[in-house]
């Protein structure tokens, strides 16, 4: 069994990490191509895009922070945290009016998830992006 | 914007297939790494579809 621990690593300067990071929020992908990780990027960029628009074309809906009881305040606060990580793709989206109001029917409810999805995988795209900027990972 | 309907298992294959292609890209350190365990968590999704689309099929009475 390890037992050992792992050295704790000091915290890159916000300068090596936080342009990179900054343009994958902004840009699904768009970190690991400032990074030079061009498949990567491509890779990334081509599928939460085409989440994203897969979940808009489903007429998917978008969350905006609710308070409530507990559950209300759960759900709506983190999908909205959901939808903002998809970065661009969401500011545009709303800016051009292409959010839905939540409507019955399944094809809707799986289009919602997919939004939300798509901000959730830029989340962990960006935490690659960290990754590799601070050196951690190829 | 055109309009998307897909049925349950359109959406889910959809679903599994880009959820999959990102936890590869991320997770790994090496690109024969990162497509084996791409593929492994499309199978994985593929295997709980099934899995519980048939426990819901029997269960249903």
């Amino acid at each position: 069994m390890a037992t050992e621990k792992q050295e704790k690593r000091p915290m890159p300067p916000i300068g090596a990490w936080a342009p990179a990071v900054a343009l994958g929020w902004l840009i699904p992908g768009g970190g690991h191509l400032l990074l030079k990780r061009t498949g990567r990027g491509a890779l990334l960029m081509v599928t939460i895009t085409a989440m994203f628009l897969c979940g808009l074309m489903m007429r998917g809906a978008m969350f905006t922070p609710q308070n409530g009881d507990l559950l209300t305040t759960l759900i709506n606060t983190g999908g909205f945290i959901g939808d903002v990580c998809s970065g661009a793709l969401y500011l545009l989206s709303v800016a051009l009016n292409y959010n839905q109001p939540d409507m019955a029917g399944h094809v809707h409810d799986y289009g919602t998830k997919f939004l939300v999805t798509a901000g959730l995988l830029n989340l962990l795209a960006l935490v690659d992006v960290f990754e590799i900027a601070a050196g951690r990972k190829e | 914007m055109p309009k998307m309907n897909l049925s349950h298992f359109e959406a889910a294959f959809l679903f599994s297939l880009f959820v999959s292609v990102v936890l590869g890209v991320v997770t790994k350190r090496t690109d024969r790494e990162r497509f084996q365990y791409g593929v492994y968590t499309f199978i994985c999704f593929f295997v709980a579809l099934f899995g519980l689309g048939w426990l819901m099929y029997l269960g249903h009475g």
